[in-house]
């Protein structure tokens, strides 16, 4: 194994024809990155125009829609007063959210236990799994809810429902990964011991995978307070309903507060489940 | 304890994967109580298959495995959970949960003797627990009781591995590749307690093992298989350089018989893992 001697890279000699080469090369380089930006600019002219999007007027308009929305939006002293009203809604979206995630997440691991390719039942059920997860997933939350509508009316539980049945589908995506991932050697060690298959499950599945189903549902959480502001605009309820309802009648104030309030408590939530997943990581 | 009448009778074991592959071809062997014996052979030649026939973590195709005079292949599920109950195992990459602490895991052995629930929610008897401390004393880790075992060294965590296999009050321990992941000193270590086993405890090991020497250190009798077929089977003392040309195909051996110096050159083998008998040419 003693080191090979290497042989020499290149013809020797050929200096100057190598340093014709490169200058052609880049030269090269640059008329592609000219040709390129012009190209840009061609297609971005002619794309622009057949949808009368002017893109110098849209520049000139841009500061004074940020400067509207600021003035407009900005809460003011008086908007504090609705805090009342806000903070209630704001709680029960928070809680919406809570519980759609962890519910979603106890029928999301059964659902994915059973249909794991490592530790499922096996058959037909990892097919029958992954068609499920898949339906959920794909369905937007805002096609639940409005379908949900006509079924449970304008409730909390219909915007519930909408978050549970997409985060149920998300996770059972997640978790089913998570339990395909894992080292399948322990439980197998568990089966030679004779262990059945639930104590297999309690003991080997939900000790190695829990880091990570606690993560997802952290993220779950996150995802769903987003979104629950977007499904109570629909639903009538929680957090989104009362933004629609102060933008409607033109409290932009308000609707900004109830705005801010979405953001800090959203930032706080990633902030917190960071934290939690550094600990437990 | 002075039975010395086979515990483990295995005829004509038979394994067919898809298809014609035969991992295991008319495998029979026997093993006495409180016996060491050793299987070596290249990898794919059907080691591990052939442990995990005999209590059936791989349904065999044919062929009969009588365990403490009861046949094995034939149990439904729950007789072959009793069964299980007695035939312990260990591992290559020692396969323990790494979120529990040693304890924890060592009390999985038990989980064969309890009800569903109790095992799952982990309510151990006093006795178990008692035990489990006791088998871990045996193995040298009683001070790691409480440690999880992601912080341990793989000597430990094998060791760990043995002691929830003791756990399980054996008449058999099924041990596949214990040694393949460690280093000399921690093999060694692992090694002479499994031979602590076989000589105090009275319990039969069935060994798969890739490093001859160590094979003819330590054990009573020695099996050679090749190709899903048994090719060899004697005392240390009988294998000489023709047996292991039979049992790992053309590699240059130096040193056997006399010496007992064969070269590591098998263990080459253990890095191709699961490369079939057709990297056994590595010299």
């Amino acid at each position: 194994m003693a080191a090979r001697k290497l042989a020499p890279l290149g013809p020797n000699g050929g200096a100057e024809d190598s340093l014709a080469k490169t200058n052609a090369f880049f030269r090269k380089k640059t008329l592609v990155l000219f040709a390129m930006v012009v190209a840009f600019f061609v297609i971005n002219g002619v794309s622009g125009a057949f949808v009368e999007f002017d893109f110098v007027s849209a520049a000139v308009d841009v500061p004074a829609g940020i400067v509207w929305m600021l003035s407009e939006f900005a809460p003011s002293a008086s908007s504090l007063e609705y805090l009342d009203s806000i903070m209630p809604a704001l709680g029960s979206t928070i809680l919406a959210s809570v519980a759609s995630s962890c519910i979603a997440a106890v029928f999301s691991f059964i659902l994915a236990v059973l249909g794991s390719r490592s530790v499922g039942i096996g058959g037909p059920m990892a097919l029958i799994v992954r068609a499920i997860a898949s339906i959920f997933r794909n369905i937007p939350v805002v096609a639940w809810a409005l379908v949900l509508l006509f079924s449970f009316k304008q409730s909390e539980f219909t915007g519930f429902l909408a978050l549970f049945l997409t985060s149920f589908g998300y996770l059972t995506r997640c978790f089913l990964e998570t339990i395909d991932e894992m080292s399948t050697g322990p439980i197998e060690a568990l089966r030679a011991t004779g262990a059945t298959y639930f104590q297999i499950v309690v003991q080997a599945v939900i000790p190695m995978s829990v880091t990570s189903v606690i993560s997802w549902v952290l993220y779950m959480i996150e995802t769903n307070i987003r979104d629950a502001t977007l499904v109570g605009i629909l639903t009538g309820t929680g957090i989104g309903f009362v933004f629609d309802v102060y933008y409607k009648s033109f409290r932009y104030d308000v609707a900004g507060l109830t705005l801010v309030t979405i953001v800090i408590v959203v930032i706080a939530c990633e902030t917190l489940s960071n934290y939690i997943r550094r600990r437990i990581m | 304890m002075t039975d010395k009448g086979n515990l483990l009778e295995v005829r004509g074991l038979t394994k067919c994967y898809k298809g014609d592959v035969k991992a295991l071809d008319n495998v029979s062997i026997d093993v006495r109580r409180g016996e060491f014996v050793t299987i070596i052979g290249a990898s794919g030649a059907g080691k591990s298959t052939l442990l995990r026939c005999i209590n059936r973590l791989i349904e065999p195709t044919t062929g009969t495995v009588a365990f403490d005079g009861r046949e094995m292949t034939t149990l439904g599920k729950h007789d072959l959970r009793l069964a299980r109950q007695r035939i312990s195992m260990i591992f290559q990459h020692y396969n323990l949960v790494y979120r529990m602490t040693a304890i924890e895991n060592v009390l999985h052995g038990r989980l064969g003797y309890k009800s569903t629930l109790a095992g799952a929610l982990g309510l151990y008897s006093e006795d178990e627990k008692a035990l489990a401390f006791k088998v871990l004393d045996q193995v040298g880790l009683s001070d790691f009781a409480y440690t999880r075992t992601d912080q341990l060294s793989g000597g430990q965590k094998q060791r760990v591995g043995i002691a929830r296999a003791l756990v399980q009050e054996p008449l058999l321990m099924l041990c596949d590749e214990p040694i393949a992941s460690l280093d000399p000193k921690s093999s060694r270590t692992v090694m002479e307690r499994l031979r602590w086993v076989a000589d105090e405890l009275n319990i039969a090991c069935l060994v798969n093992l890739h490093q001859v020497d160590f094979a003819l250190e330590f054990s009573d009798r020695i099996i050679g298989l090749a190709k899903g077929k048994k090719v060899f089977e004697g005392t240390p003392d009988e294998v000489n350089e023709e047996v292991v040309h039979e049992v790992y195909g053309d590699i240059d051996i130096e040193g056997l018989p006399g010496d007992r110096m064969v070269p590591t050159i098998v263990q080459a083998d253990v890095a191709g893992g699961t490369a079939g008998a057709s990297s056994t040419g590595v010299a």
